[in-house]
């Protein structure tokens, strides 16, 4: 794995603690928004689309029994809006944060050789 | 004018349409060749995704297969887009910044024995030795698109032959010459760009005969609403809801209920575990499919990363939410066309039925008295001409004519039906398929059965072939990047120049289309059980080690190896014994579709298990993982040229 050159001087020590408990709370927001999501995700399909779908086909709307629309429409329809949350909520999440590491002197390294319209 | 007409206008115009786009889009570097320049914005990307996505298995067969499914259908439904939440969450922004070219590219550096600056990798058996999960993760790639595209290339074959009125063969044939010419001259780039193009063909085809169809039937312009309201008057069953009055009808006939879900106990307990574990296997399988992760390289960021999973999967809800109404309309326009239709001369039969007749895809063997009748009964007269097994010594040419005899003096020749339904050699699973229309045949049949324009008509056809030949493309573009880039240029021989790689990635792929072009002459026989494989095959391989790759810093090589081998062997001989060695579902009574999902499971298991024995991931891999977990700024990352490895 070759990091790319970082040119810039290391960030002072003080700033180090600040920039890995920065970094740590990133991911552990990150965590807690993915586990909810996928909470909802599997409640939704797996629950309500195949395990309870029979005790909620004694519910209707309109003319669905309620445990077929949710495996033959509402599923879907929430999958499209968790994915929505997620893009929101971490690209929001994403900003604060590298915006509070670069204050702190942190230089964000990029991972790979790709990116960018080269 | 006539269907042909526009077929022809239709196919022909949107097919300059693609080869304009490949043109237009030419590459001539390998990075714009595998993931076009990383330039591609997010909601185009996200259409070229669901092209990519949606197969001719998609288009033709999923609302056919819902229609006969009912409730269980929904396992398609949720399994085929509910993957997308765990490639949005787990795999495609991660992936996006670790920002190599390919799956096996990142499996194999997060699992690298080493890296590169400690040990002289100067031989072929090193390379492997080094970095086997690199080699088998290659192997698994290559493997899963090939069983796919051969799928793909049988389906361009079959729409050309029923609109066009050519060959199967030729069929493919001309398949085979158009996905060469625009793959091989725009690489990635232009195979996203002609996707769009694609996508576009392919759901105004799929949402105007539903929408037309759904206004004539419930008088609502919304599929997704009139399929839950109710049936408008001069149509059979008028002022009831189409659900309840679909019920009803499959009652009478015998059918088991539309909407019914499945209990805990007894055989539909069964049932819903198989449901359950269908779908899982769906859902994680999509998210481990190497084509479709491909696409999360081809954008700019993480941020475009995350937006183009969003924009992908509402583009294909777009698909996925009108198909189960499209199968609904379906059933309930085809059980009322056949049933109680007298027929004295050839044109009182529908005239759907007519025309799928000569394909064989549908056939009338009548009781005698000269009406139509379809139902689940000892009574039902519509089979269609599946292959029947060798074994048996049945031909369809003999039940035809025996069958025709005995209708006119029931001393003569012999009930078809009795004999399909009575012969020892024809398994229960062709007995029940070969009851009613093929439902391949029932989207592209749809329009007929509802009686609408002849242009609508066309118009699916254009729609089909744009499925089929979009994810032909994308699959075939993965396995020419395995081949010469995690092949040749990572493992064979590291010092190929740009132009060598490009030359043979080009080379490959149409060496590519003529195997998948060959599959799709010479079917195996199992095409449509060669996807279930790559489903179960991709979710008991690379998705645990992906996702412990990103999530979890301690596993090493050996445990994620070992994990990827168990998943897959049990998978692959699970499949393998189940479906073409007769071996029973030994596996709580789990059908080979479902049983990805016990081999992911295992793999997560023997990963899990294994990591505190053996070493941790070395430094170098450890920070790449740190890096890949940062936030990432805005805008454009890394330029290509100024990076250190490409």
């Amino acid at each position: 794995m070759n990091n790319p050159s970082n040119t810039s001087s290391a960030p002072p020590a003080e700033n180090a603690r600040a920039i890995a408990d920065s970094l740590r709370r990133y991911w552990r927001s990150n965590i807690l928004i993915m586990s909810v999501l996928m909470l909802i995700w599997a409640a939704v399909g797996l629950g309500c689309g195949v395990l309870f779908a029979d005790a909620l086909n004694q519910f209707s709307i309109g003319g669905y029994p309620l445990g077929f629309w949710f495996a033959q429409q509402g599923s879907i329809i929430v999958f499209v809006l968790l994915i929505l949350v997620y893009c929101v909520l971490l690209n929001k999440l994403d900003k604060k944060h590298h915006d509070e590491l670069e204050s702190l002197g942190h230089e964000t390294r990029s991972a790979g050789p790709a990116g960018g319209e080269g | 004018m006539s269907v042909k007409f526009w077929t022809y206008l239709f196919v022909g115009a949107s097919f300059a349409l693609y080869l304009f786009i490949a043109w237009v889009c030419r590459v001539r570097d390998t990075k714009g060749f595998y993931v076009a320049g990383g330039g591609v914005p997010a909601a185009a990307n996200g259409m070229a995704t669901g092209a990519d996505w949606m197969s001719a298995a998609s288009f033709l067969g999923m609302a056919g297969l819902i229609s006969v499914m009912g409730f269980s259908g929904g396992q398609f439904l949720m399994g085929w887009t509910g993957g997308y939440v765990l490639l949005a969450l787990l795999l495609a922004p991660y992936l996006r910044k670790f920002g190599r070219f390919t799956v096996p590219d990142f499996i194999g550096d997060r699992y690298s024995i080493s890296t590169s600056q400690t040990i002289n990798h100067d031989s072929l058996l090193h390379r492997i030795i080094y970095n086997p999960a690199r080699f088998v993760a290659v192997l698994c790639a290559i493997f899963i698109s090939f069983t796919y595209v051969a799928g793909q290339m049988r389906g361009v074959g079959i729409v050309f032959s029923r609109f066009l009125e050519v060959e199967v063969n030729t069929g493919v044939i001309i398949g085979m010459c158009i996905v060469f010419v625009y793959a091989t001259l725009g690489g990635m780039k232009g195979i996203t760009w002609t996707q769009v193009a694609q996508y576009w063909v392919l759901i105004t085809a799929f949402l105007v005969p539903a929408i037309a169809i759904s206004i004539k039937l419930t008088g609502n312009p919304l599929p997704q609403i009139g399929m839950g309201s109710t049936i408008t008057p001069g149509n059979p069953g008028e002022g009831a809801y189409l659900l309840e009055k679909l019920n009803a009808i499959h009652k009478d006939l015998g059918f088991s209920s539309y909407t019914d879900a499945f209990g805990f106990s007894g055989e539909s307990g069964s049932k819903l575990l198989n449901m359950l574990f269908v779908t899982i296997a769906l859902m994680v399988g999509t998210a481990g499919l190497p084509h479709v992760i491909v696409r999360f390289y081809t954008v700019k960021n993480v941020k475009a990363a995350r937006w183009s999973a969003f924009w992908a999967l509402l583009f294909i809800a777009l698909l996925y939410l009108t198909a189960p109404a499209t199968a609904v309309f379906a059933r309930y326009s085809m059980i009322n066309s056949i049933n109680g239709t007298v027929v004295q001369k050839q044109e009182d039969k529908p005239s759907w039925f007519r025309n799928w007749e000569k394909t064989g895809l549908v056939v009338w063997l009548d009781n005698g008295d000269g009406m139509m009748r379809f139902s689940n009964g000892d009574d039902n007269e519509i089979y269609n001409k599946q292959p029947l097994p060798a074994a048996s010594g049945l031909t369809w040419d003999q039940l035809l004519t025996d069958h025709a005899k005995w209708t006119v003096d029931n001393t003569q020749g012999a009930d078809a039906r009795a004999i399909l339904r009575d012969n020892p050699d024809i398994s229960a699973a062709t007995k029940k398929k070969l009851k009613g229309p093929d439902v391949d045949i029932i989207v592209l049949a749809s329009p007929e059965m509802a009686g609408l324009a002849n242009w609508i008509i066309a118009l699916v056809a254009a729609g089909g072939l744009a499925a089929a030949l979009s994810t032909a493309s994308g699959l075939l573009l993965v396995i020419s990047s395995s081949v010469a880039h995690d092949l040749y240029y990572r493992i064979g021989n590291p010092n190929a120049s740009e132009k060598s790689r490009l030359l043979l990635g080009r080379g490959v792929i149409g060496v590519a289309v003529v195997v998948a072009g060959l599959f799709g002459i010479y079917p195996p026989g199992f095409v449509s059980q060669v996807v279930a494989f790559a489903f179960g095959l991709a979710a008991a391989s690379f998705f645990p080690a992906i996702v412990l790759g990103i999530f979890n810093k301690r596993v090493g090589t050996v445990p994620a190896l070992m994990g990827m081998i168990v998943g897959l062997g049990f998978t692959a001989s699970y499949i393998i014994g189940n479906v073409y060695l007769g071996m029973p579902t030994w596996c709580f009574g789990i059908a080979a579709t479902g049983i990805g999902t016990v081999g992911m499971l295992l793999n997560f298991f023997v990963t899990l298990g294994l990591t505190p024995f053996f070493r941790a991931p070395s430094p170098e891999v450890i920070a790449m993982i740190d890096s890949v977990r940062e936030p990432e700024k805005e805008g454009p990352a890394v330029m290509i040229e100024t990076a250190d490895v490409h």
